[in-house]
């Protein structure tokens, strides 16, 4: 009989982990473990393609189908999978480096695309399979062994990039929230299109902490929000804070002050098509406003393999032919005796 | 086995000019005529215009033609023409008639609205359908782009309008390498009284011309006759179409659907082009945002099952290079396409040439063999772009098939085939009793080396693979020293051993001269043409032509031993005789070579053989 209900184990492969003791992957795995399990797609009806980098060890470490890749190709590889075999749920796992530096055309016209893939993207600010260079989402100034003097350029903003695209779908997480990351990886998989799953990532031997002044858990409840959808926005240890509108931009109150009730908190909606607030609560930076979690975006539209897979379709129905030589009678031809 | 083939080498060309009566179009006919003479060709005219001066304007009884046939051989001004300028759908209709199978039809889709149709009769909105029109057919907005050229003129739109002709007169004069200059000087000539005009025309020619290098315009002026006396169903087609076609065959003998992941690039696009329409069959061609990703998707669609192509030119094949090595390594099937044009770099997009060969063979890091073949003519394109397929497959290789612009775009008549003219190609599936028994990925077949093609979506078979190094036993992660070495021999003995599943190599025209002229790709034509003037002519030579480029046949080193003296002819600057001479030194092997983005003519092989002779 066959199986219906999996285990994280039924997703784990037979290799030891080879990621440095305490790097935020090692969480990031266990919480995919757990979402594929959840999902219930078998081991055998998964595939995990990945780039080049830290992260994009993570194939070998999955009892699916895998392939791990080249540097920046894996949305490409991914999509030419996918159009060839849509059944498969497909998981492709880049870095920041990965997907938005050497990577970063594939990325976005996968996003443009819709091809339906869930694009998990681990962002430690760092190269640290070369060993501590800035990356395309390092802050201006960062210093490294690259930028000794610090950069002097400005980072993408992840999501920024991702609506550039025309995304239909964008979470975020925290390596150590794992709860969430569940969430949000499973939010992506039922998502039909392209996914976009940043996930902040501590690279504890080059970058180690780079996302305290957010992540710490002194600062987390005031400095992130986790966005539920039809909920009211709010956050803080005392869950009292709450997002409102201040003109055409957001603003953060005391509920109780300043004479601002709960009616005046926004209610989270990551299925309205307009995505101008959605892109305004994803570029919160932490800092004057809270860094957003959870599922900001996900609006249906038509992917990329479904709409091939359809014209193929109407057009093979339409003509009607049966095979090659079938094709070529139907045009010009002479026959010689 | 290859079929002989003839090229008609840089006869003549027909070209007929039609339009309104008053579109002058004899003018453009008779400047494209001297312009020819100016430059050594033979020319024939034939101006066909209306007995009315003035017909109704658009009207059929209004068309005026002018037909000219330029270059060697040439008595009259041709049956049939190779390019048609129908400057309205009138013309269009009066001339179709006269265009050759292949040729070219150029039209001023600015004058084909609905009330230019109702005026030529047309029942439909669609005037090329409604001729059952199957040629290639450039729409070019000649009068828009006629006005914008001289929007900053002063001049009247009817005045605009009259330039039109000059416009259409520049892009023919780009499809054929006319010199601009010379078109000018006659229009100086001509409009010497009015250089108004003459500013005019002379800005207008440029443009068109510029619009024909600007879009890459081509239109081969070769026709490649294939002699198949076999009876049968026969239709037109160029080598890039075969080519598309050739890979639809493979799909349907080997079961796997096809993808063609790609992006647009001269002189390759047509068979993105081809296969976008060939959703008909099935196919699934996607045009990716760059080449990189047109062969990363083939090798993802390759990973999921499918028999997967990239198509491209000598850039697109260098920007491939990685994507390719990943394909060696992870061992999967994968065809690329290279249709040769000039280089480096952007080099010569339009023009011909066989300068990736070592590209082809040598152009990744690492060591990283692939199977690299090359189609000898038009037809020959479906076959070998089968043959591509087939040993992509059955080897679980990645194979370059090398046309070029030459073969690519060069058309002839071809003898249809029935499904069982061509080899069931044999998938190497992942039996069930190898999974029971412990299958790993990178397990081999003793014999031919090739791996086991497992499809994802399959209970049972779950496995990575990836661009790392894999150990031979266990196909997980490895560095070890000896492992990597053992690995990169089996990977250079596979393809090896495609040399037991291709033909043998045969030699043609006088097998036991002391000379053999050997050559390889889409020279063929001209080669064994060459080869049979010189036997004509007393001077025997043996004559053996390469489609198979690595492996080589396996009988190659028998037949080199047999010649005194071996002449490798190709187009570049000895690339196949420098392979030939590393693989079997000590022979004597001298070489013809021509690197000007254009075919050989018969002569220069003739003439080359003679002087190679001649010399002790």
């Amino acid at each position: 009989m066959e199986q219906t209900a999996y285990t994280p184990a039924n997703f784990k492969s037979d290799q030891s982990v080879r990621w440095c003791p305490g790097c935020g992957d090692h969480a990031i795995l266990n919480s995919l473990h757990k979402a594929m399990a959840t999902l219930g797609v078998p081991p055998h009806k998964t595939a995990v393609i990945s780039g080049i980098g830290c992260s994009s060890r993570l194939p070998y470490y999955m009892n699916t189908y895998g392939f791990h890749t080249i540097h920046g190709r894996a949305a490409a590889i991914a999509t030419g999978f996918k159009v060839a075999n849509p059944e498969m749920t497909v998981w492709q796992i880049s870095g920041d480096g990965d997907g938005l530096a050497i990577g970063g055309n594939h990325f976005i016209h996968a996003v443009r695309r819709n091809i339906d893939i869930n694009m998990l993207l681990f962002n430690n600010k760092i190269y640290g399979l070369t060993k501590g260079q800035y990356s395309p989402t390092s802050a201006r100034g960062f210093v490294s062994k690259s930028s000794p003097y610090g950069t002097t350029e400005d980072p993408f903003i992840p999501a920024e990039l991702v609506f550039g695209a025309r995304g239909q779908f964008f979470a975020r997480s925290i390596d150590v929230e794992l709860a969430i990351t569940q969430e949000v990886l499973l939010a992506a998989a039922k998502h039909k299109g392209a996914s976009v799953v940043e996930i902040l990532q501590n690279c504890v031997i080059y970058n180690n902490g780079i996302h305290n002044p957010i992540t710490d858990k002194e600062v987390r409840a005031d400095r992130t929000i986790h966005l539920r959808q039809g909920e009211k926005m709010l956050f803080g240890k005392e869950m009292n804070r709450g997002l409102v509108r201040d003109g055409f931009l957001l603003k953060a109150v005391t509920v109780g002050e300043d004479g601002y009730t709960m009616d005046d908190v926004l209610v989270h909606d990551a299925h309205t098509e307009s995505n101008f607030l959605h892109q305004q609560l994803a570029m919160m930076d932490g800092i004057t406003l809270p860094l957003a979690i959870g599922v900001i975006r996900d609006v249906a539209s038509p992917t990329y393999n479904e709409s091939v897979d359809q014209q193929v379709e109407e057009v093979r129905a339409k003509k009607g032919f049966t095979c090659l030589r079938d094709m070529i009678l139907a045009g010009e031809t002479w026959e010689v005796k | 086995m290859l079929e002989k083939t003839n090229v008609k080498v840089l006869d003549k060309v027909v070209v007929r000019f039609s339009g309104d009566s008053g579109d002058g179009m004899q003018l453009a006919g008779n400047i494209f005529t001297n312009v020819s003479a100016g430059v050594g060709n033979q020319v024939s005219t034939f101006p066909d215009y209306p007995a009315e001066i003035r017909a109704p304007q658009g009207s059929l009884s209004g068309v005026s033609g002018f037909q000219v046939s330029v270059g060697t051989h040439v008595h009259t001004p041709g049956d049939q023409c190779d390019v048609l300028v129908a400057m309205n759908p009138a013309a269009l209709k009066q001339n179709v008639k006269f265009l050759k199978p292949g040729g070219v039809i150029i039209v001023d889709i600015d004058s084909f609205k609905e009330a230019d149709l109702k005026k030529a009769l047309f029942e439909t909105d669609d005037p090329f359908k409604e001729l059952g029109i199957t040629a290639q057919v450039l729409d070019v907005p000649i009068t828009s782009m006629t006005k914008a050229a001289l929007a900053d003129s002063g001049m009247d739109n009817k005045s605009i309008l009259k330039c039109r002709n000059i416009f259409a007169l520049g892009l023919v004069c780009w499809l054929f390498d006319r010199p601009l200059q010379s078109a000018i000087n006659f229009l100086k000539n001509k409009f010497a009284k009015k250089p108004a005009i003459f500013e005019a025309n002379a800005k207008v020619i440029n443009a068109g011309y510029n619009y024909g290098a600007n879009i890459h315009a081509t239109v081969s002026t070769y026709r490649i006759e294939t002699e198949d006396p076999r009876p049968g169903i026969y239709t037109d087609i160029n080598g890039n179409t075969a080519t598309a076609w050739g890979l639809i065959m493979a799909s349907e003998k080997s079961g796997r659907p096809l993808f063609l992941g790609s992006y647009p690039i001269t002189p390759a696009t047509d068979i993105l082009q081809e296969l976008a329409k060939r959703k008909d069959l099935g196919v699934k061609a996607c045009q990716m945002e760059d080449e990189i990703a047109g062969v990363c998707s083939a090798i993802g669609a390759s990973f999921a099952g499918d028999l997967a192509v990239t198509s491209t030119s000598g850039p697109g094949l260098a920007l491939k290079s990685e994507g390719i090595g990943l394909a060696v390594i992870a061992e999967l099937p994968l065809v690329v396409i290279d249709v040769q044009r000039g280089g480096p770099s952007t080099g010569l997009p339009t023009k011909t040439e066989q300068t990736d060969l070592l590209q082809a063979l040598y152009g990744r890091n690492g060591e990283s063999p692939v199977a690299v073949v090359a189609p000898a003519s038009p037809t020959d394109c479906f076959t070998m772009a089968f043959e591509a397929c087939r040993i992509a497959i059955e080897h679980m290789t990645p194979v370059i098939l090398l046309s070029d612009a030459f073969i690519g775009n060069g058309s002839s008549a071809w003898r249809i085939p029935d499904a069982n003219d061509y080899p069931e190609i044999k998938v190497h599936y992942l039996p069930q009793e190898e999974v029971e028994q412990g299958w790993k990925p990178y397990k081999r077949d003793a014999e031919t080396l090739v791996r086991y093609w497992a499809f994802p979506g399959t209970e049972g078979q779950q496995h990575r693979l990836g661009g790392l190094e894999k150990d031979a036993v266990t196909s997980a992660i490895s560095t070890d020293p000896v492992n990597h070495e053992k690995m990169v021999m089996a990977r250079r003995e596979k393809i090896a051993r495609i040399a037991n599943n291709i033909p043998e190599l045969e030699v043609l025209c006088d097998k036991d001269a002391d000379t053999i002229l050997i050559g390889w790709g889409g020279t063929y034509g001209h080669l064994y043409t060459a080869a049979e003037e010189l036997c004509a002519d007393g001077k025997p030579v043996a004559f053996a032509h390469f489609r198979y480029i690595n492996p080589l046949p396996k009988n190659t080193a028998d037949i080199l031993s047999r010649y005194k003296r071996i002449i490798v002819a190709e187009l570049n600057t000895g690339m196949f005789a420098d392979y030939l001479q590393a693989k079997f030194p000590g022979r004597d092997i001298r070489r013809i070579n021509k690197i000007q983005g254009q075919p050989f003519l018969v002569k220069e092989i003739v003439d080359g053989v003679n002087k190679i002779m001649e010399e002790k």
